[in-house]
Formats: structure tokens, sequence, C-alpha cells
């Protein structure tokens, strides 16, 4: 993400951003880009009215339309009424929210946000979400990371799934989910001792594919509630049973083998 | 996407520009600020005239002052504590801010995702202190002409003198400051640097009066080369000769701190 906000050098291969080479016109690009980094860089001392300030005049802006976008921006984040207010006091969603805005003052051609809703509680989270998704319909391009395969769901229209910095699939999440998993999932849990045996049994069931983790068991099926009568019949009793649809989540865990911890 | 990458890109502003982007946020910061700031740059050089200058100096010119060149302690002491007062102002102002703009207030890491490159940053930051040096210093100034301490009409260079002590000690430690990871390392300059210099650099007494072995020592700190050229102008006692050394030591001195920062930010800002 670095690399993409010019502020790295590519480390190999080839990076074009906007038509320029980031280490020879990483000003000129940056000017249109907007940054949202994982961890706030606000000036905490200052009001959020003066942090768009000071943003804004990095990009060289005039005061005057400083202040115009800043009206607008602070309305568009909900933001308006803490305007005079030190940025330090704020929520950690508000101060999220505000440095979306901050990063708009250039309205740029591009918006780079990673991990923009991480360590936010789910009310927050949907506010930004919110703001991302309308970003989008007004035609901004946004280049976002997340660990939160819901979060990928909502505003993604093409994803890659990284894995230790090699791409391990690409497309769109629904065809993603066609590709690398089934329509449904069997979720059972089994008392911990008992789980090994169960998975014994149920193997003999063949199903698309199983995966064991530390609490649970995962089945992959086409009709997942078919499945949960044929593991009936075997005698294995769940403790709990949850029947759902494919996720990210399940892609995600089908390409890296691992399971998504944070 | 493909329309968007179809422009050409705009070429960005010269360097000078995109440095006095960097400086305004330092000014806007400062708006906030001054009025305790305004307090220590008044109150700090009286405390010092005060005590060494006249309370001191009461003891001192009781025994002759032909050591001091025949002038009273006072007028002796008061051209140094101003090159004093300029190294403290370039060391406070290029140690915490910059260090603090690395991470707490993180002013440089939101700076380095707009057009501004860590050179510019860098040198905005430079412009700013250079501008608070001058400040202090130049209170300094007026308060010794008000006391009537100053004798020689070549005291209208202190101001442009004192400032280039500061900047001699500022812009390495901007350089260095930058580069630090733990916050504990910031006192080393003043602990080890600003206050054996402060009390070894003639400024209190003539080096004259040093043992013979330390005197080289003193030569080659900064400090005696800013002590020296402040009291020469201070007091018309002025060489050519010796002048132009203070002026090359301390010039150098800046010179190679705006080299050192010209990598060290780069590296720490472009990761």
């Amino acid at each position: 993400m670095r690399m993409l906000g010019c502020v790295s050098p590519p480390t190999s291969g080839d990076l074009t951003i906007l038509g320029g080479d980031p280490v020879r016109d990483g000003a000129a690009i940056r000017a249109r880009l907007g940054v949202v980094p994982q961890e706030d860089t606000l000036d905490n001392e200052l009001t959020v009215r003066e942090n768009l300030l000071v943003y804004g005049r990095y990009f060289g802006l005039p005061r005057r339309l400083i202040n115009q976008r800043t009206d607008a921006l602070l309305d568009f984040v909900q933001l308006s009424e803490r305007a005079g207010d030190q940025v330090d006091p704020l929520s950690g969603g508000m101060k999220r929210r505000l440095t979306i805005a901050r990063s708009l003052i250039n309205e740029p051609d591009i918006l780079i946000l990673d991990e923009p809703t991480t360590g936010l509680d789910p009310q927050a989270r949907h506010v930004v979400w919110d703001r991302l998704f309308r970003l989008k319909q007004r035609g901004v391009t946004l280049i976002l990371t997340t660990h939160y395969m819901d979060e990928a769901e909502q505003l993604c229209d093409r994803l890659v799934v990284m894995d230790h910095g090699k791409i391990a699939a690409e497309g769109t999440p629904r065809e993603l989910i066609a590709a690398y998993s089934t329509p449904e999932v069997l979720e059972l849990r089994f008392a911990p001792e008992q789980q090994d045996a169960a998975v014994e049994k149920i193997k003999d069931l063949s199903p698309e594919r199983i995966e064991v983790t530390a609490d649970r068991v995962l089945l992959y099926a086409a009709d997942s509630e078919e499945f949960l009568a044929r593991v009936r019949q075997t005698g294995v009793t769940p403790l709990t049973e949850l029947s759902r649809r494919s996720t990210l989540e399940d892609v995600f865990l089908q390409l890296t083998g691992r399971t998504l911890i944070e | 996407m493909a329309d968007v990458t179809a422009d050409s890109l705009a070429r960005p502003p010269g360097s000078v520009a995109l440095s006095v982007r960097a400086l305004r946020c330092w000014l806007l910061q400062y708006r906030r600020t001054w009025r305790a700031s305004v307090w220590t740059s008044v109150l700090g050089p009286l405390f010092y005239l005060g005590a060494m200058g006249y309370g001191l100096g009461s003891l001192v010119d009781r025994n002759g002052t032909a050591a001091l060149g025949g002038v009273p302690y006072v007028v002796f002491v008061a051209p140094a504590v101003l090159g004093v007062q300029a190294m403290n102002s370039g060391l406070s102002n290029s140690l915490y801010p910059v260090f603090a703009a690395t991470r707490w207030n993180a002013i440089y890491i939101a700076a380095r995702a707009t057009p501004l490159r860590p050179a510019d940053i860098y040198r905005g930051h430079l412009m700013f202190i250079t501008m608070r040096i001058a400040m202090n210093s130049a209170c300094f100034v007026v308060i010794m002409a008000a006391f009537g301490l100053i004798r020689s009409a070549w005291a209208v260079l202190l101001l442009p003198a004192a400032v280039l002590v500061g900047l001699a000690f500022a812009v390495p430690t901007a350089a260095w400051a930058v580069t630090l990871k733990r916050e504990t390392n910031l006192n080393y300059p003043i602990r080890f640097g600003a206050v054996p210099l402060m009390l070894f650099s003639g400024t209190f007494f003539p080096i004259s009066r040093l043992p013979d072995w330390i005197r080289p020592l003193a030569y080659a700190t900064p400090l005696w080369h800013g002590v020296a050229l402040c009291r020469a102008l201070s007091l018309g006692t002025l060489n050519a000769g010796s002048v132009a050394i203070h002026v090359g030591y301390l010039v150098a001195l800046t010179a190679a701190g705006l080299w050192a920062g010209s990598r060290t930010y780069p590296k720490r800002l472009y990761v």
C-alpha cells in the first residue's frame, strides 16, 4: 500500500500509477491521490477544521477553496458539529471519518484505504462503509486492503486475495465464491474430545471438502441441509449445527489454508 | 481506470513553494503556543543577565576586569549568553518537535502522503526553526541594548550571528532526531552536549583561564566559535581572520547538517 501511495520504492516488478513512475513522479502522483493510512495521522492538538486546512495547504489549495470543501466534506462524514473541536477527544470512528474527509480535500482520482475499519465498533464500521459506498457511487476509485471479508464483500467490485505477498486469486466476490467454494457450508461443533472420532465418520460421507479448525468442522456441499441429514444417519451428534451460504471467508480458507484470526 | 491513466501528470511546483507549504503547517501550530513561548524568550535572558551578569558580576568586577578586556562582567557575559540561548533555542526546536512529528502528532507522516517530499518537509521545518531562533535572539538583543550592554556598532550583526549559531546546532540535530526510535535518546544532546558546552566555551569566563591542555578542546566546539563571534561583535573587538574562522566553522556545521538531513529524512519517511 505504501508503494501505491508513492512513499515506498517498489522492491521488484514494475509499477505505474496514473501514468507516472512512483519514484520519478512521486510528488505529481501524490497530488492526485487520497490516502487513508491504517493508523490515524491526524494532528490531535489542532481542531477538526484546522486539520483539513493544514492538509489542503499541502496540496497548494487556496484557503477559500479549502473552506468550501471543508464544509461539504465535514457534512459528508457527519462531523459538522465538531468542526471547531480539538481532534484528541473524538471517538475512533469519528477520527476515521475525519481522516477520510481529509483524504478527499484534493478531490483525488484514486482513494487508497489501508484497513479503513480495523478497530472500530460495528456501528462505526457501518457508518464508514456507508460513506465509502457513497463515494464509490460518485465514481471515486477506491483501493482498499482489509482483513474483514464482509468488508470486501460490501465494498469491492474487484477483489485480489493476497497470501504472503503473492496474488492467490482475483475476481468479483461472486466469481471467487463460485470458483473456490461450494454454494453452501455446514458448520458443526463437537465436544472437544469427540471431534476426532466424528471427523473420521463424516469423512466417509465424502463431502466436496472438509476443513477441521480448532473449534469446528466445516463441510462444503452443494446442499448443506441434505448433507446434515446424512451426517445424522451415521449417529454423529454435533453440539451445534449451522447451515449457511458460502462467504469470502471460505474462499480465503481454501486459498491460503488459514482461518482469519483477526 | 483507463481514462484516468491517460491524463498526463501536472508538474509539481518547485521545492521552495513545497517547503513553504510545510512551513505554514508549523505556523498554524505556533498560533496556539506563541503566548507561552514569548514568556520564555523574554524571561530567560532577563534571569540570566540578572543572576550571572549583575549578581555574579558585582563580585567579579571588584577584583578588576583586565582579564575581561576592561569591560564590566555583565557586558562581557551578555553576548555569550546570547550565543548560549541561540544554541538552546536551536536544540529545543529540533529535538522534541522533530521526534514528535515522526510519531505523536505525526506531522511528517501525514505530510508525506501529499505532494511534499521528505526534503520539502525537512526544509519547511528548518524555516520555522530559523524563525523561532531569530525571534528569541531578537528579544535578547533588544534587552541587551535596552540595558546598555552593547559597546559597538557591529552589534547590528548580532542577530544574524546568533541565528547562525542556532542553526549550526539545529540543522544537524534535526537530521539526527528524525532517525530516533526511542524518546529517551532526545536527552543526550542536552545532557552531554549543551550543558558542558555552556560551561566550558568561554561563556562565563575567558577561555585563557582554562588549563592549557583543555583549551584546544574548547576551540573545537561550535559554541566557542559562536560565543567568540557574538562577543567580538558586541564589544567591537573584531578581527577579520578570526571572524572568518568562526563563521566558516558554523556555516560548515550547518552545511554538514543539511547534507545529513537530505539523507536521513528520505530514509525515515520513505520506508
